[in-house]
């Protein structure tokens, strides 16, 4: 690791003036994966700015049908939040199942969001459950927020603030772990909302996390696993590496899919 | 409760590890600190056109930078391989020149060029990085097939087609005459995916120069401390072996990685004299696997012949084994006489030939990793051996069974001599503990869940304890094969073993410890285990190979029956008693049937006091061995895994393993299933998990554990272990070892399971998801499908 300057600014303005015009700076949400890209040497950044001890960033809020979930909640405080459980389960399921108990205890929902990783697994339940990415300026609709690959709608010196989630009538994630790292190969996260259904794919896309139309409309007309049957997932524009092919991920999208359905019931 | 041999006697090493008090390599400080940080190239393959170590140089806190040039300059010797093979034609190997930093020519991503010594390890790094190497990329090969293709780049001009030899074994016209006799040939394409080894404390090394003597230290992560100390001095001229003191302390796993002596080492000793520091340098995980030497990498196809009744009638094998770029030191062995001699198996096979043809790539050396040779050859004749069995609608269990070696010694046809072994017995043994007549209703079970389930078998034998040492020197080994010890009674009676073994997760100071105080009754605690100190310990060859057992504590044995000769000639004296009358029985020495008796403490006393020993004798209690033993040690076993597979994602879950194995005598039970869960996980790991990918230009793509996958608790089951024994007519316990079994065993178990439930043998190592999955799709459509 390359030295570099640690900040931990006490308010959002003091974060965004440590961030705004210099390139070198990056922001810090937990760090599980700048961390070890910087002990790898790959990311040099000459300024980190911690942003978990901001307020008005931790703790989460449930009314009016949304669940709200400050950015700078570990995975772990999802996975066992009382009012996640209750109210979105798949969401807390998911937390529970990032990496291993210590990025669970370190890694945040906003600095996985901002990162944006095709192979997280929070894109993936953002975009099926239509979650509004909060930041200190605006709010940003997750169909919008994400732009691709490690790529978001956040401006230089946007800080995410809170995620809220509409609370969904059922919603299922069903992962198929990469054997290696045990991101997502592929992730299918699927939500029954008022505004329908709603299928996000994660770990596949060469572009990110994406919404799957077909299944959404396969399963409009009939939620069931087995309405997913005959809907076909294009390789195209899918992933492939020496763990998975296009093809192999393509089939298992279906898979899991199906599997998210039969588990949220 | 017994401390003696057959005991489970709790590890006395763990509790130092377990409360964090182990100390390696990188854990020793030493005044006068500095680090080195290695240029590596970035290249498969590249010429080097001018080494710019300006930049480096002038930073501050860099000692300096050294090159391969200075380094030849210094005269430090080429890196040499231990081991001489013969062509078949009857000409020697060919073996490109290595040094321990490259000057004009780079062959492998990972090849150092330069070192950076500076005051602090992250400084080294840094000014490593601004070192500039001017290079000229050339065309790279990582494939062994394709290296032996014309054309092909060539990583030493010096070794025409990349062909380092063309070796054989068995007698061809014999096995071509067994073949056409045969009423069925299967024909098989196998190959043995490349590992990493991955041991969990990355090698580290410490080099001290002391300037007033003239004599250099090495603190080092080494299985072979004294071997290590031989080559450095013999033939990198690093120091005189009286000026050299190797040390290699705790060491956190090895699986053969960590026999060799690599540049890094060299390097540092070196660099320390130059530099007048002490010089340390450990590798980051991501250096250990460009730069560890991986193992296995074989393709082989063969045939083996059965007649009507399905008795094997020949067997005839071509492989291609991938050395690297470079030759590393048992890396000419390894897939020759550690394979080739294997290829009887468990199996009564009146004609074997094999040919192996060693090749140079653009990759990092590959050689011996737990099992060496042995693994490759075991999952070659237990995959063909189910091919077979499947092509002719016979029962895998049966055909093994008919085609058993029943009696010995057996000579087989690839120069080995069985001494001992009951094949039926492991089998029937494991086909119990894995309830193998269940496996139909558990079958059909899984069935009605939508799962896959199968089962498989290995009935693997292994030779161990490598020897004897004249018979490996006749056939080109450098090295002899005995192993030493010394046993010293202290004048209050404790006791220090000193052994030329090195523990690195083997247990040696619990179990070394079981043969001392079971041969004289005294407390365990009152015994210590030295080792892994070429100033302390005699020469020996260190652990590798199941060695420790067979041949390390047979060396102990013959040290301990020399001591208790001299205990009994001190007593019978003291006593006025005859020696034959004398009884060493929980820590003292009796005259039988009588109350005369003398504790151990005062044996000890009495022979350093030297008041009253017999006329001729010498004072003290102290005495040593070398032992060499006459064969090899030949532990076998069955393995059976049941597995199931998900159609639809084409995951494998191992749902039942059982081990069979014969050991011979067994001194920890408990140390000797640890063995076993260690090594079935490196094969389950091997045979589902792991794979070390090079792309076509030599770049490798599974550089961490994001990308090369390592077995976790939850990718194994809870093993069911069993064991037979035929001890070892061999050695003076009737030990065979325990250390590679399980790594070579599990691999063919586990696949001929996966392919007994997809219902197809067109399936490779690893079986990852996707590869079980596709072979499903190919073979089985209609399922994959689903």
């Amino acid at each position: 690791m390359y030295a570099t300057n640690y900040h931990r600014p006490a308010t959002i303005e003091e974060a965004v003036s440590l961030l705004t015009g210099n390139d070198e700076a990056k922001a810090l949400s937990g760090g599980q994966t700048l961390l070890p890209t910087m002990r790898q040497r790959l990311a040099a950044p000459s300024d980190l700015v911690d942003l978990r001890g901001l307020p008005g960033m931790t703790g989460v809020s449930a009314g009016d049908g949304t669940l709200t979930v400050g950015a700078a909640v570990a995975h772990a405080d999802v996975a066992g939040n009382a009012d996640v459980l209750r109210l979105i389960p798949a969401l807390a399921g998911l937390a529970g199942r990032i990496g291993d108990p210590a990025v669970r205890h370190m890694g945040t929902i906003g600095g996985s969001l901002a990162n944006n990783d095709p192979a997280a697994d929070y894109p993936a339940a953002a975009l099926a459950l239509g979650a509004s990415i909060v930041t200190n300026s605006r709010e940003i609709d997750a169909g919008d927020f994400f732009q691709g690959m490690f790529t978001t709608a956040l401006e230089d010196g946007e800080i995410i603030t809170a995620v809220r989630f509409p609370v969904p009538e059922k919603a299922a994630y069903a992962k198929f772990p990469n054997p290696a790292s045990r991101y997502a190969m592929v992730g299918v996260f699927v939500a029954r909302t008022s505004a329908g259904a709603r299928v996000a794919v994660t770990g596949a896309g060469a572009d990110g996390v994406f919404r799957h139309s077909a299944m959404e409309t396969a399963l409009d007309a009939d939620w069931s696993p087995e309405a997913l049957a005959g809907v076909a997932t294009p390789a195209d524009g899918l992933l492939s590496d020496i763990h998975g092919s296009a093809a192999y991920r393509a089939h298992l999208v279906g898979v899991m899919a199906r599997r998210a359905v039969a588990a949220a019931g | 409760m017994s401390t003696g041999i057959g005991a489970r006697v709790r590890r006395k090493e763990d509790r130092r590890f377990i409360t964090g008090k182990g100390r390696y390599t990188d854990d020793i400080r030493n005044d006068n600190q500095a680090y080195a940080a290695f240029v590596r190239s970035p290249h498969a393959h590249a010429a080097v056109k001018g080494i710019d170590k300006a930049a480096a140089e002038a930073m501050e806190g860099v000692i300096a930078v050294l090159d391969g040039h200075q380094l030849t300059g210094d005269g430090i010797g080429n890196i040499i391989t231990g081991w001489a093979i013969t062509s078949r034609d009857g000409s020697p190997m060919n073996i490109g020149a290595w040094s321990a930093l490259a000057t004009d020519r780079v062959r492998y991503v990972g090849d150092a060029v330069a070192v950076v010594i500076a005051e602090s390890p992250a400084l080294a790094r840094t000014a490593a990085e601004a070192v500039a190497v001017d290079y000229e990329p050339l065309a790279a090969v990582a494939q062994p097939v394709a290296a032996l293709a014309s054309g092909a780049p060539q990583v030493h001009d010096n070794v025409p087609g990349n062909l380092v030899f063309d070796w054989e074994i068995g007698d061809e016209a014999r096995a071509d005459a067994g073949l056409a006799a045969a009423a069925h040939v299967t024909e098989v394409e196998i190959s043995n995916n490349r590992l990493a080894p991955n041991a969990i404390e990355p090698r580290s090394a410490i080099a001290i120069h002391d300037e007033a003597e003239d004599h250099y230290t090495l603190y080092t992560t080494s299985q072979n401390p004294h071997v290590a100390r031989l080559v450095l001095s013999a033939f990198y001229n690093v120091a005189p072996e009286h000026k050299l003191r190797v040390i290699a302390p705790d060491v956190g796993g090895g699986f053969g990685s960590k026999i060799y002596i690599y540049p890094e080492e060299i390097t540092c000793l070196w660099a320390a004299m130059k530099t007048g520091r002490s010089v340390k340098w450990t590798a980051e995980r991501s250096e250990a696997f460009m730069t560890d030497a991986h193992g296995r990498d074989h393709v082989t196809r063969a045939r083996m012949g059965f007649d009507k009744n399905g008795r094997i009638t020949a067997f005839k094998v071509d492989t291609i084994a991938n050395l690297g770029a470079y030759v590393s030191l048992f890396a000419t062995a390894t897939p020759t006489y550690l394979y080739g001699t294997l290829l009887s198996g468990q199996y009564d096979i009146p004609a074997i030939y094999g040919t192996v043809k060693a090749v140079n790539t653009n990759t990092v050396p590959v050689d011996a990793y737990r099992g060496a040779g042995r693994p490759e050859a075991t999952y070659l004749i237990e995959r063909t051996m189910d091919i077979a069995a499947r092509e002719m609608g016979m029962d895998p269990a049966e055909l093994r069974r008919i085609n058993f070696i029943k009696a010995f010694p057996y000579q087989t046809q690839v120069l080995l001599n069985y001494d001992s072994g009951d094949f039926p017995a492991l089998l029937d043994m494991a086909q119990k503990a894995a309830d193998t007549a269940g496996f139909a209703q558990r079958k059909a079970e899984a069935a009605a869940r939508g799962k896959l389930r199968g089962i498989g078998y290995s009935t693997f034998i292994e030779a161990c304890g490598l020897a004897p040492s004249a018979a490996a020197g006749s056939l080109g080994a450098g090295v002899g094969l005995w192993e030493s010890a010394e046993v010293r009674v202290n004048p209050v009676g404790t006791v220090e073993v000193l052994t030329g073994c090195h523990s690195h997760g083997q247990s040696h100071e619990t179990t070394f410890a079981q043969l001392v105080s079971d041969r004289f009754g005294i407390p365990i605690e009152n015994i210590s285990i030295v080792h892994g100190d070429t100033d302390k310990v005699q020469f020996g060859m260190g652990t590798y190979g199941s060695r420790s057992g067979p041949v390390g504590m047979s060396a102990v044995m013959r040290a301990l029956d020399k001591v208790e000769a001299k205990v009994r000639k001190i007593v019978a004296h003291q006593l006025e008693a005859s020696e034959d009358d004398i009884e060493i029985v929980a820590g003292e020495a009796r005259v039988a049937g009588t109350d005369r008796k003398m504790a151990w403490h005062e044996i000890g006393l009495a022979a350093y006091t030297a008041h009253n020993l017999p006329a001729d004798m010498e004072p003290g209690l102290k005495e040593g061995a070398f032992f060499d033993p006459v064969n090899f040690s030949f532990p076998s076993g069955c393995f059976i895994c049941e597995v199931e597979v998900d159609p639809e994602t084409g995951v494998t879950e191992i749902v039942r393993f059982v081990s069979a194995d014969d050991f011979g005598t067994i001194i920890n039970p408990m140390v000797v299933e640890g063995q076993v869960h260690g090594g079935v996980t490196q094969g389950i790991g091997q045979a589902l998990l792991e794979q070390v990918v090079y792309d076509e230009s030599g770049q490798l793509l599974t550089g961490s554990y994001m990308d090369y996958c390592m077995p976790r608790a939850d990718d194994v089951p809870s093993y069911a272990i069993a064991h037979g024994c035929t001890p070892s007519p061999n050695n003076p316990l009737g030990i065979k070892g325990c250390g590679e079994a399980g790594a070579i065993g599990a691999p063919p178990a586990v696949i001929n399971a996966i392919a007994d439930a997809i219902g197809t043998d067109d399936i490779s190592m690893p079986a990852t998801p996707q590869k079980v999955w596709e072979a499903l799709h190919r073979a089985r459509p209609a399922v994959a499908a689903e």
